[in-house]
């Protein structure tokens, strides 16, 4: 059982981050932010950073840090929006977001932000990089820092995630933790409708992961799932809603990538008040 | 510690590009130990069996799954590795272009890339195994250094010299098992300053990989015909060695490119590019592929179907200076 205290941080945190996205998305305009990928990974970020990793954002190179990629680098401004939370960076510049010469761009890249170990975008691949970190951990003799890559369950599409859990299992990479944000929805629609990937967690496992499902924006089996350690690499499935916290955006396939008017805005907001 | 003896030399230009790339990783492991090689599926075609024996912890087989290996490779030169990553060339280049892309001209992490049989060396196996176009490719891509190697004493130089830099690297493997040799002794090899092999006046033939030797033989049929010339050398596609192409425009009447390559994209569309900028400069006569798939045969039926012989350079480029044109 997680501590109360840490649920306690954990939850308030998430209010703020999901309070951040909203604004974030707002103050880009027209041009819009992916929302809702962002909105449902909330609690598995802030649960990550708050509760669990070992990060020193004074010393964001640290040695024996975890490691942390966000292969589905479209919830960059969960991200962000996190690393404001642990102080990697100013709550104030999350509104550059996007903006022009702004170190917080529309995916992570690797442009002095501390805490973005790689840049990342393209979908697919940050498997991979977690595979190679891995690999290089072991061979410096670090067996402390685990490394935590964020996938899309849309992103699961790529054959390239696959070719890396495959390897993954093959060099017996315990220190391996993907999580997979399973909100069910990708850019044209339901995942299960553009690209069926069910039985899903049979597939990991048959790759030869260790699997749990948990709810995503559940804290405590967040935070419990993050602290199993074991002889396989570990597949996290996380059941999410996307764009969580709103009502207009909740299972909206729209609200993939969008903007928001002023009003609508406003009414998020007022949503996310009430459930506070 | 590896000694350039003509003894060696005749060794490695018998085992071919494959083999000189297993010696160099023997080489490599002992001078440094955050080298790694990294294969997919290609241990023993690449050369590495004696490594593997040698150094198993430090030959990591991905499988046939090259997206995977060019990741890996980003996160183990991430944690302070020196990965050299192999594969057939087409497959580390434009089967993984967007890993290329994003790891190692992005986000400039320096993997060290092997492009095994580059050219028509494996296009016996089909266009699939062909690979002229990833110079083209390569050299798209900001922040990578791109280098092909004109001998098997060459492709050593060229891993060596590429472990003691922090730039991604792509490094292209041409030529037939017993290739020809252009070294036949130690010499002094930089990255990004092409060789002078020999000099004459009129013509220049600017060379690379595994056109160089084929460049030298040209070279000597001309001369036979009163026609004196230069050859270079150009090892290092990027960074290019521009003072050498402006030198050789200014100093000959024709200058001639030579590349076992897509005539587009290549050394041709790279030195062009040089001097198009100048207002006076010498033609460029091409010798590469031209923009076809050619078909699939032995190594000397493609090089010949695509005008890639000694005979053919000489015969054309005299045709061209008979003309009067120049």
């Amino acid at each position: 059982m997680a501590n109360e205290d840490t649920v306690r941080r954990c939850t308030e945190a998430s209010a703020r981050i999901r309070r951040e996205i909203l604004k974030m998305t707002y103050e880009t305009g027209n041009a819009g932010a992916h929302i809702g990928g962002s909105l449902s990974m909330v609690e598995l970020l802030a649960c990550l950073y708050l509760g669990c990793i070992r990060y020193d954002p004074q010393n964001p190179c640290w040695e024996s840090r975890d490691r942390v990629i966000l292969s589905k680098g479209h919830a960059a401004m969960a991200l962000y929006a996190t690393l404001a939370e642990v102080g990697a960076i100013e709550t104030e510049e999350l509104i550059t977001f996007k903006k022009d010469s702004s170190r917080l761009g529309g995916h992570p890249s690797l442009n002095g932000l501390p805490g973005i170990e790689f840049a990342s975008g393209s979908l697919g691949q940050g498997l991979s990089l977690g595979v190679g970190t891995c690999l290089g951990l072991r061979r410096k003799g670090n067996a402390e820092s685990r490394v935590y890559v964020f996938l899309g369950d849309g992103e699961c599409d790529e054959g390239s995630v696959w070719e890396a859990a495959a390897s993954a299992a093959h060099f017996h990479l315990n220190n391996l933790v993907a999580i997979v944000d399973v909100n069910g929805i990708q850019y044209d629609g339901d995942t299960n409708e553009i690209l069926n990937l069910n039985p899903f967690e049979n597939k990991w496992r048959d790759f030869g992961w260790k699997t749990v499902s948990i709810d995503g924006h559940d804290i405590g089996s967040i935070l419990e799932a993050y602290n199993y350690v074991g002889e396989r690499p570990l597949a996290i499935l996380a059941h999410t809603i996307k764009g969580r916290g709103v009502s207009f955006m909740e299972n909206n396939w729209k609200y993939h990538n969008a903007s928001l008017t002023k009003k609508l805005y406003e009414q998020a907001l007022e949503e996310l008040e009430v459930a506070k | 510690m590896i000694e350039y003896t003509k003894r060696n030399i005749r060794k490695w230009s018998l085992l071919g590009p494959s083999g000189a790339h297993g010696i160099a990783a023997l080489e490599l492991a002992e001078r440094n130990p955050n080298v790694l090689m990294l294969t997919a599926d290609l241990c023993f075609f690449s050369g590495l069996e004696r490594f593997k024996v040698a150094y198993p912890d430090r030959l990591y087989n991905f499988g046939i799954a090259e997206q995977n290996m060019i990741g890996a490779a980003a996160g183990l030169a991430k944690e302070g590795f020196i990965p050299f990553a192999n594969t057939y060339a087409s497959f580390c280049t434009s089967r993984c272009a967007d890993q290329v892309r994003v790891n190692m001209s992005y986000m400039k992490l320096p993997i060290k890339l092997i492009g095994l049989t580059a050219g028509y060396a494996a296009g016996i196996l089909g266009a699939t195994h062909m690979s002229v176009e990833d110079i083209a490719f390569m050299r798209a891509l900001p922040n990578i250094t791109i280098i092909s190697p004109a001998d098997c004493t060459e492709i050593i130089k060229a891993m060596l010299a590429a472990s003691e830099t922090d730039e991604p690297t792509y490094i292209r493997l041409t030529g037939p098992q017993n290739t020809p040799i252009v070294y036949s002794e130690d010499y002094d090899f930089q990255i990004g300053k092409a060789v002078t092999i020999q000099e004459g006046e009129d013509v220049c033939i600017i060379a690379t990989g595994s056109m160089v030797s084929h460049a030298i033989q040209a070279a000597k049929l001309m001369e036979n015909k009163g026609v004196s010339c230069t050859v270079l050398n150009m090892h290092t596609i990027k960074p290019l060695d521009m003072q050498a192409i402006m030198k050789a425009s200014e100093k000959h009447r024709l200058l001639v490119t030579a590349e076992e390559h897509s005539v587009i994209g290549g050394l041709y569309g790279a030195v062009a590019e040089v001097l198009c900028k100048e207002r006076q400069h010498k033609p460029v006569i091409p010798f590469g592929i031209s923009d076809v798939f050619v078909h699939s045969g032995s190594y000397s039926y493609q090089m010949k179907e695509s005008g890639l012989t000694a005979e053919r350079i000489a015969d054309k480029v005299i045709k061209h200076m008979n003309k009067g044109e120049i």
